[in-house]
């Protein structure tokens, strides 16, 4: 299995050579942007015909959104430690402070 | 009128200035508690700048022009208060993030395992060990990288918006939050699984 992603790797970093094609490296660059969905419509065709051929970047793209998903979920779960509730002692503090 | 009508209507001004202000205060402190506490880590700290924030609110009240809802307005200012603390601590010499970032084998062909989501995003943050990980991923983050990823994608702020805060350009700001993210992607690896290439 190994053996076939090096070989899948090689093929790529010939294919990358090719006009309007990038390397894994190139396609990093693009990675926010694309998201964003501010990527000029040129740059946008390569990011995609990049994303057809490139399993790895394809699993990269993945866990990489799911990363952000779950970043923004976690702190907007229910459960978090968070509003509603300010300790009274510094609601007191504030209006002290105010005076 | 006489002067002690005049003090007992100054009082009850006064006492219905307070209420008003702790209604304030009760009514947004938990939120901003928590932001403060996400930007600045420890609770000290946050108390200082949810007091700090409320006191500037209220002595800038008047340029609250309504542009915006109460809380978003106060919202910034807390924000902007906690990166005003955490640009007055002491500098630690930041972390480097590089080893938390993509591979390239010479080439620059990703170096990347086959990841497969088994289970749905709900499930899995319903799971306290996988919030506890991105907690942890994100609290670990170098200060650079960890301030514009909860600007970002936790406070909802624009690029723009950050980058005003943080006295820096938009192109500094896209930097750190790809990098920030793809550093909280790497932590976050033991989550999924891994299939054969």
């Amino acid at each position: 299995m190994k053996k076939d992603s090096a070989r899948m790797r090689k093929v790529k970093s010939v294919m990358a050579k090719l006009p309007m094609m990038l390397t894994c490296a190139e396609f990093e660059a693009f990675v926010l942007d694309h998201l964003e969905g501010t990527l000029p419509k040129r740059q946008r065709l390569i990011f995609r015909m990049h994303l057809k051929v490139c399993r790895d970047c394809r699993s990269y793209l993945a866990a990489y959104e799911r990363s952000v998903e779950l970043g923004k979920a976690v702190f907007q779960d229910p459960e978090s430690p968070v509003p509603g509730e300010v300790p009274e002692d510094l609601v007191k503090a504030i209006l002290a402070a105010k005076q | 009128m006489n002067s002690s009508v005049d003090t007992s209507q100054a009082i009850e001004n006064q006492d219905l200035r307070d209420t008003a202000l702790a209604d304030a205060v009760r009514e947004h402190g938990g939120a901003m508690l928590s932001v403060a506490r996400r930007l600045l880590g420890n609770e000290e700290d946050a108390r200082e700048c949810v007091q700090e924030g409320y006191l500037r609110a209220f002595s800038k009240a008047e340029s609250f022009e309504g542009r915006s809802s109460f809380r978003t307005w106060l919202h910034r200012i807390v924000v902007n208060t906690a990166l005003g603390i955490l640009r007055s601590r002491k500098r630690a010499p930041t972390q480097s993030i590089d080893d938390l970032l993509p591979e390239f084998d010479a080439e620059g062909c990703r170096i990347e395992p086959d990841w497969h989501f088994n289970e749905p995003l709900e499930r899995m943050l319903e799971r306290d060990d996988v919030r506890s990980l991105v907690r942890r991923s994100i609290d670990g983050l170098p200060d650079p990288y960890r301030t514009v990823l909860l600007l970002r994608d936790i406070e909802g702020f624009t690029t723009d918006e950050a980058a005003a805060m943080l006295e820096t350009n938009t192109g500094a700001i896209k930097t750190r939050l790809h990098r920030a993210r793809a550093a909280l992607k790497k932590q976050l690896e033991p989550l999924w699984a891994r299939g054969e290439l």
